[in-house]
């Protein structure tokens, strides 16, 4: 019985990647680059997922990650010609050390203490964004020079190039949350989220395993945050404000926490939502304040949450 | 200027600030102490108090003073009646858990901010002073205006310590705090003292915006500070209680003040909040706290 789910679900995630894959083709411009957008914060989305949904560790602070990640690689760039490979790279290693040096004290409290904790971190690396303007100049940024936008020789200015450098990191970073879902590591962290005690009552290093999903899920977002700005070019100090610690929580809520496909669908509804709003208001943000109250009051679960619930329950 | 003088101005600068930031704080304090859940939106219900007291200031017309008075009376009772929409719409509904309301309140804070752009503008605005006059110091003139609001301060801080210690409401307050379940076992009715202290927090916080328009102008995203500090204080003074919060507003207010005219603010304010940070993670209560968050 079991086996028959799994494979229902490898096949809905790979049908879901080809689908993705083929859309390039018949898709317009203009959607082709938000698609590409899109999947680039879903996979932000899916980093923040394994912290929050699958851990239950909400963290306010994944600006913080994501720009550790961003500003490894645009800084790199632009001081030291690295290009985006080693742009990436950097990113990932940038995106694991604050996390696991963020995890290390942040942990060790729980609940609401651990929200603001990872606020004040969070807000506290914006600070310094500012307080370096001189190198990261603040709130106006840097863009990165378009010749080092290149990987493996093909430029990521190209929309195409773009599009399968996306794909690739968001059908990556899928993989990841479907083994972790899968895995017996995956069932301990379901377990801390539940019940944080009795996990640790039946011997497992509770602080341990809460530490190495923090990692991975700052390692992720850092490796996005790297791909963020090599793929679009704009490195700023927008990226590590509170809003983007809020944003992969609002998507990762709408799409349905700890399931793998809920930050994607929850990214791409919201992103289409504001991108529609804009068109007739400025103060789009009412719109996400909205459907964050909505969502908590009616659909706590999300969306996939609740067909999981109601309709699906091989959905992992 | 000579160090000594130069040093009481920050001084004064500090107290003014701390002023305004312990009722915003106690505002905060209350609504975790009692109905233990954090409130994002509180920097909004500040925010919404400024731009409430500009608009009663710019609609009356009625010379300073009595501008001043009116947003006074009407600003408290206008968030206050937001918050309260707010505990019955949205809070009640979730049961007052802890991660769904913030959650929760965050998505109020950016209703109410947008809500301000789209209705009030992205302009800063202010209030004139009640009162026209400077202290003569031998070494400087200081507003008499920043004075009367570190006295006004102190008098609503004191009024609140009276209403909880003292009548009848505050002994409610007091038991939902200590166990809602036993106070609803005696007949109080736990749900109003929810929504009540909501309020009261929320207009604890349109006061302390009030008094500090004159200073300050009004401005969308002006409730963002207030909402960190605050959060800094009633952490440091304990979560829940509120002599803690009282003496953290005042030690915060007074070194952000002192610091921010010595160093440069950003650095101040990276420290700041690390040293917070930390704060919590060596001692999640608090330093005066009793109870964990």
């Amino acid at each position: 019985m079991r086996s028959r789910w799994v494979n229902k679900a490898t096949a809905l995630h790979l049908g879901v990647i080809a689908v993705l894959f083929a859309l390039q083709f018949v898709l317009p411009d203009y959607h082709h680059v938000n698609l590409a957008r899109v999947m680039v914060l879903a996979s932000f989305a899916m980093g923040y997922n394994i912290a929050f949904g699958y851990t239950g560790l909400l963290s306010l602070g994944h600006a913080m990650f994501f720009a550790a990640g961003l500003y490894a690689a645009g800084l790199m760039a632009l001081f030291a010609g690295v290009g985006a490979g080693g742009g990436l790279l950097l990113g990932v290693i940038a995106g694991l050390v604050v996390a696991a040096a963020v995890g290390c004290l942040a942990l060790r409290t729980t609940g609401v203490s651990f929200m603001i904790v990872t606020l004040m971190f969070a807000q506290a690396a914006f600070l310094a964004t500012f307080y370096f303007g001189e190198y990261t100049r603040g709130d106006e940024g840097f863009v990165i020079p378009s010749n080092l936008r290149s990987l493996f020789g093909l430029s990521l200015v190209e929309p195409t190039t773009r599009y399968f450098v996306a794909l690739t990191l968001f059908s990556l970073c899928m993989a990841v949350s479907f083994a972790i879902a899968r895995s017996s590591m995956g069932r301990v962290l379901a377990a801390i989220r539940e019940n944080e005690e009795r996990t640790r009552m039946l011997g497992y290093n509770v602080f341990l395993y809460k530490l190495v999903a923090l990692v991975i899920s700052g390692a992720i977002s850092g490796a996005v945050g790297a791909a963020y700005g090599m793929l679009f070019g704009y490195v700023g100090a927008t990226f590590a404000s509170i809003q983007y610690s809020i944003l992969p929580l609002l998507w990762v809520l709408m799409g349905g926490a700890a399931t793998v496909l809920g930050p994607f669908v929850g990214t791409l509804l919201m992103f289409y939502l504001v991108d529609i709003s804009s068109g007739f208001t400025s103060a789009n943000m009412l719109i996400v304040g909205l459907a964050l109250i909505g969502l908590i009051l009616f659909f706590p679960k999300g969306i996939l949450g609740t067909l999981r619930e109601r309709a699906a329950p091989w959905l992992p | 200027m000579d160090f000594g003088p130069y040093l009481l101005l920050a001084t004064l600068e500090g107290a003014v600030g701390a002023a305004v930031l312990a009722l915003t704080a106690l505002g905060l304090s209350l609504v975790f102490g009692v109905m233990r859940i954090v409130n994002v939106a509180h920097g909004a219900f500040f925010m919404l108090g400024a731009i409430v007291a500009w608009w009663v200031a710019d609609t009356l017309a009625a010379g300073p003073a009595l501008n001043f008075l009116a947003a006074l009376v009407i600003s408290p009772l206008a968030v206050g009646a937001v918050a309260v929409l707010a505990e019955r719409l949205v809070l009640r509904r979730l049961n007052y858990n802890p991660e769904s309301t913030i959650v929760a309140t965050i998505g109020l804070l950016y209703v109410i901010e947008q809500v301000a752009l789209m209705t009030y503008g992205p302009d800063a605005r202010p209030v004139v002073a009640p009162l026209d006059f400077r202290v003569q110091l031998p070494w400087f003139g200081y507003s008499g205006y920043k004075l009367l609001v570190i006295g006004a301060s102190i008098v609503v801080m004191l009024a609140v310590w009276w209403g909880l210690t003292r009548t009848r409401i505050g002994l409610m307050m007091r038991a939902t705090q200590f166990d809602s379940e036993t106070a609803r076992a005696f007949a109080i009715p736990v749900d109003r003292v929810y929504g009540g202290v909501f309020a009261f927090g929320a207009m604890l916080a349109a006061i302390g915006a009030v008094l500090v328009v004159p200073i300050q102008q009004a401005h969308y995203l002006m409730g963002n500070d207030p909402l960190l500090l605050s959060f800094i204080v009633v952490i440091i003074g304990g979560l829940g209680s509120l002599r803690g919060t009282v003496l953290a507003a005042v030690i915060i207010g007074l070194s952000d003040g002192i610091i921010s005219v010595f160093f440069s603010p950003t650095l101040a304010k990276i420290i700041a909040t690390l040293i917070v940070a930390m704060i919590l993670v060596i001692r999640p209560k608090g330093l005066f706290g009793t109870q964990s968050a």
